[in-house]
């Protein structure tokens, strides 16, 4: 309990909990994983299978899933609801000083390639030209999507213990919520044959102000722990200008995120696929999650 | 430019901060104050480390520092008769009645608890991340938690007595936003 910072999470917390058989051992941290869905399955079943014996904890478990479940409702409308425009100018604002942090990273650049020139290149050790790369590259208009794309796998495929809102298990499910979610029948790729298993799914927020854009994204993972993910989405905030290339485009290759991506946009809904591999296994993957949700369209083609 | 990782990460903490204060006004005036702070502090943020951790962050501290200004306050300060909340607390999809319920009883909860609860459930953070964000040790998030729980459970199972809810109002003194029914 006193351990700061570090992470508790092997399962059966404290020694004496473990050895002993009792049921009045089951310790509180462990229901605690239990109801937040942080042990491991086998883990949960034994203490599942511990609480049977012990009503008392096993009524404290059934409370606090239900006060969980509940939580998990309150005011969920919110995701439903427009950004109210003081907050989106609040992020405007952020821009702009994002837009001064860009030009302090270039002017050092410039001062450090100034200083390199005059052989002092030590100064340019700890300057950011990286950093600055990925602000520019950030700012890229057209692969806005990718981008996203691209943030939600680098925010989502790290996580251990909740990588995915839906896990696998419940396929039929993850698909007719995200289906209804996103206005459209949603089709679940399946990539076994290239070695990949579907981990699960979950929901994120769209662009700004359509409020009722969403989109999905399905993770998968392979027996080497690589995880890729697909993003899928409607494109309704397409620019007037754009939207007649954007209904349709080619695959598309973005490789300045924390991990390569490729994107298409088909029929006003775009795609995008992102992992940590290399240009031509990502295609490959690619193509085969394009040809298993476009396999009826072939005939319009 | 692009602002949409952020904008992305708009309605979760306008989500959290509404359970947090019990009132969507004040809910979004902390969101604002939040991205407010992001804008100043950008640079403080690695690109391609977790965005998401960082906002909560800023949010968690802006939230303690407003209690702890509101705790010096004359009594009344942070009082808001619930009458005038009531509409702006509805769920119309979920039970109204749990709802509204369930965010009266979150805040009468201590307000480290009620964070450290909403950020483990509403946010689905491992106990590890909220110990980072709250900047507590883990073996406080989890005592926390743990008292968070069974507090919710006392109020969400009996309505309870009169005499030990002015007891505890009158103890946590720090609670933000007292719900108090005027007439």
């Amino acid at each position: 309990m006193n351990a700061p910072y570090s992470d508790p999470t092997p399962a059966m917390a404290t020694p004496e909990t473990s050895s002993s058989n009792t049921a009045h051992a089951v310790a509180q941290d462990d229901l605690h994983r239990l109801v937040d869905g942080r042990l491991a399955p086998a883990d949960a079943a034994a203490l599942a299978a511990r609480l049977a014996h012990d009503p008392a904890a096993a009524a404290t478990q059934a409370a606090w899933q239900a006060q969980r479940d509940s939580l998990r409702q309150l005011h969920a409308q919110v995701y439903g609801e427009p950004v109210p425009q003081t907050l989106l100018d609040a992020v405007r604002r952020t821009e702009q000083s994002r837009g001064q942090v860009d030009q302090w990273w270039r002017w050092g650049g410039v001062a450090a390639g100034v200083l390199l020139a005059f052989g002092l290149g030590w100064v340019s050790r700890g300057m950011a030209p990286v950093s600055a790369r990925a602000v520019v590259a950030a700012n890229a208009g057209p692969g806005a999507f990718a981008h996203q794309a691209v943030v939600a796998h680098a925010v989502y495929a790290p996580e251990v213990r909740h990588p995915v809102e839906v896990a696998a298990a419940q396929q039929e499910h993850l698909v007719q919520w995200l289906s209804k979610r996103l206005g459209r029948p949603l089709k679940l790729p399946q990539l076994a044959a290239q070695g990949y298993e579907l981990v699960g799914g979950r929901l994120l927020p769209g662009e700004a102000g359509g409020s009722g854009s969403a989109r999905a994204q399905f993770m998968y993972q392979n027996s080497a722990g690589i995880r890729i993910t697909i993003y899928l989405g409607a494109l309704n905030q397409v620019s007037q200008t754009g939207s007649a290339a954007a209904r349709e485009t080619a695959f598309s290759f973005v490789s300045d995120g924390p991990v390569p991506s490729f994107y298409w946009v088909d029929q006003g809904f775009g795609y995008a696929l992102a992992g940590p591999l290399p240009r031509e296994a990502l295609l490959q993957l690619a193509q085969v999650v394009y040809q298993q949700l476009e396999p009826e369209a072939g005939g319009a083609r | 430019m692009n602002r949409q990782p952020l904008i992305d990460h708009i309605p979760s903490l306008r989500r959290y901060a509404r359970a947090l204060t019990g009132s969507v006004w004040a809910a979004d005036d902390l969101v604002q104050d939040t991205l407010e702070r992001a804008c100043s502090k950008w640079r403080l943020w690695l690109v391609g480390s977790d965005l998401r951790a960082w906002l909560f962050t800023l949010m968690h501290n802006l939230f303690a520092n407003q209690m702890r200004y509101q705790s010096r306050q004359p009594a009344g300060a942070g009082l808001v008769d619930i009458d005038d909340e009531a509409d702006t607390l509805s769920a119309p999809e979920a039970g109204l009645d749990v709802a509204i319920d369930l965010q009266r009883c979150l805040l009468r909860l201590p307000q480290d608890q009620r964070a450290v609860l909403l950020l483990v459930c509403l946010e689905d953070l491992s106990y590890a991340e909220v110990a980072k964000i709250t900047g507590a040790p883990i073996g406080t998030v989890m005592s926390r938690l743990s008292r968070a729980r069974a507090r919710l459970r006392e109020l969400m199972e009996g309505a309870v007595p009169a005499a030990e809810d002015s007891a505890v109002s009158g103890k946590t003194s720090a609670t933000p936003v007292i719900l108090r029914r005027l007439k």
